[in-house]
């Protein structure tokens, strides 16, 4: 078996013509998840059974059924409804990124409202206890005591879900988007070379989750200021 | 100022699921009243206090601080609070913040007083507990006893009528201690209505109005500190007494 090394050396550029994209659906989702992972966290931990059950269900539909099938089922799924194609969401429904944006989204909140949950249950009680005696109002307590600490306790597990969506952005390839992972198909399909091509992708990836996890390690360790001895 | 107690604790029972865990406690505290509370543990002590600002609630009988019932309402429950401080074994400081930030935020938000005005008010009271130097500091960065008497400060900066101390001195290491003590002494000698969990029988003896002790739920036995630690009546006092003063 040959090694060609200038197919990478020509297809590395094309691929990463696709990084927009990737980047595109990592942030856009990751940020919407974030904003749903805490709408659902609230209703979580809101002691409320008609918020907190609903929250629940989802999570346990959304955890329990592979993102592939989801993102499928919002693609090829959805638009054979009328009501659908008739809504004011189809001009997003309509295009491929936005139904892998929205099932991305609709995955990680699923995903992340259980990490920042994790979080929040291991904030001392005996905090939350000096917040109440100092007359502090639930709300003021979550703000200034459990957010910020909860914050801090579910960032390494954070960290590892945005890997983990970084990864499964890839997967937007298989609804005709071009990003780096279907470009890298159209190239294979042209070349039949997949070896040096999805070689070369898989490092390209490993570059982004690098930048990912130093990124997170200095935010770690901003939050993390409190709780060296030496100041 | 009136001359109705302060605190009024009348009929009042605590239940954990089955478990009673105090047994019609009755107990009036006057303004200016210093009272240590002894017993051996899981008699009660902690529990009894913390129903006072309502970190616990209480099953039935009636709470009363300062002329206002606890009762299911909120905000009632806020505006008691916001009159009674609370010292607690672990100090409970908040982690995230610098010791100024943990004396300044509830002066804030819930007296709603002023940035400036909030850190001129912790300042004072960090030189009152001995540590301004601290004040930039966080908590972890402090030794045991110098986070308890922050604990302190941030109870008084919100100028409350009552302070609770729940085994204020229990986490600390014997040389710590006393620093805290002091602190605590220097609070009775200004005329704080003070509630103490401790077996300190020193700072008993010295500051208490009535030294009251509980077993197994109840109030056993209440009295002056001379009375109580030389002439006891009850034979559980007796016994724990012996105990803790054997060695």
């Amino acid at each position: 078996m040959s090694f060609d090394l200038s197919l990478i050396v020509e297809s590395v550029p094309m691929m990463l013509a696709g990084i927009g994209i990737t980047l595109k659906l990592l942030v856009v989702s990751g940020l919407l998840g974030l904003m749903l992972a805490i709408c659902l966290l609230l209703m979580r931990i809101s002691g409320k059974w008609y918020l907190n059950i609903p929250a629940q269900i989802y999570i346990y539909i959304f955890r329990g059924t592979p993102i592939l099938v989801q993102i499928f089922i919002i693609y090829y799924g959805l638009p054979q409804f009328d009501a659908i194609r008739e809504s004011i969401f189809w001009p997003i429904l309509r295009e491929p990124t936005g139904c892998a944006i929205l099932a991305l989204t609709l995955n990680t909140g699923a995903y992340v409202s259980e990490i920042l949950r994790g979080g929040v249950l291991g904030v001392g009680k005996g905090l939350m206890e000096a917040g109440s005696a100092l007359g502090l109002s639930s709300r003021q307590k979550f703000i200034y005591i459990t957010a910020p600490i909860a914050t801090r306790l579910a960032l390494p597990a954070y960290s590892n879900d945005v890997i983990s969506l970084l990864k499964s952005t890839a997967l937007a390839s298989t609804i005709t988007i071009a990003d780096m992972t279907g470009i890298a198909r159209t190239i294979v399909a042209e070349t039949y070379a997949p070896y040096e091509i999805y070689m070369s992708l898989a490092v390209i990836y490993m570059i982004f989750t690098f930048g990912i996890q130093k990124l997170f390690g200095a935010i770690e360790r901003y939050l993390g200021r409190y709780t060296k001895r030496e100041g | 100022m009136s001359t109705e107690p302060l605190i009024q604790i009348r009929n009042m029972n605590k239940f954990f699921g089955n478990f009673q865990a105090l047994k019609n406690i009755n107990l009036e505290v006057n303004r200016g009243e210093r009272i240590v509370v002894c017993g051996p543990s899981g008699s009660g002590k902690s529990t009894m206090i913390r129903c006072i600002n309502r970190l616990e609630e209480h099953t039935d009988g009636h709470i009363i601080i300062d002329g206002k019932e606890l009762t299911d309402q909120v905000k009632d429950i806020n505006a008691v609070r916001r009159e009674v401080g609370m010292v607690f074994q672990s100090f409970n400081l908040f982690p995230h913040m610098n010791i100024i930030k943990n004396l300044t935020m509830a002066q804030q938000l819930v007296r709603k007083i002023s940035k400036t005005e909030a850190r001129k008010t912790a300042m004072e009271y960090l030189k009152k507990v001995k540590i301004p130097e601290q004040a930039d500091k966080y908590p972890i960065q402090l030794s045991g006893g110098q986070q308890q008497r922050v604990a302190i400060a941030r109870a008084l900066c919100m100028k409350p009528e009552i302070m609770l101390f729940d085994e204020p001195t229990s986490a600390l290491d014997p040389e710590m201690i006393n620093e805290v003590l002091e602190v605590m002494v220097e609070l009775a000698n200004e005329g704080m209505t003070m509630i103490c969990v401790t077996h300190e029988m020193g700072f008993a003896r010295s500051i208490a109005d009535r030294v009251i002790f509980m077993d197994a739920g109840e109030i056993v036995e209440e009295a002056v500190p001379s009375e109580f630690f030389d002439n006891p009546k009850n034979e559980r006092t007796k016994e724990f007494l012996s105990q803790i003063l054997s060695h």
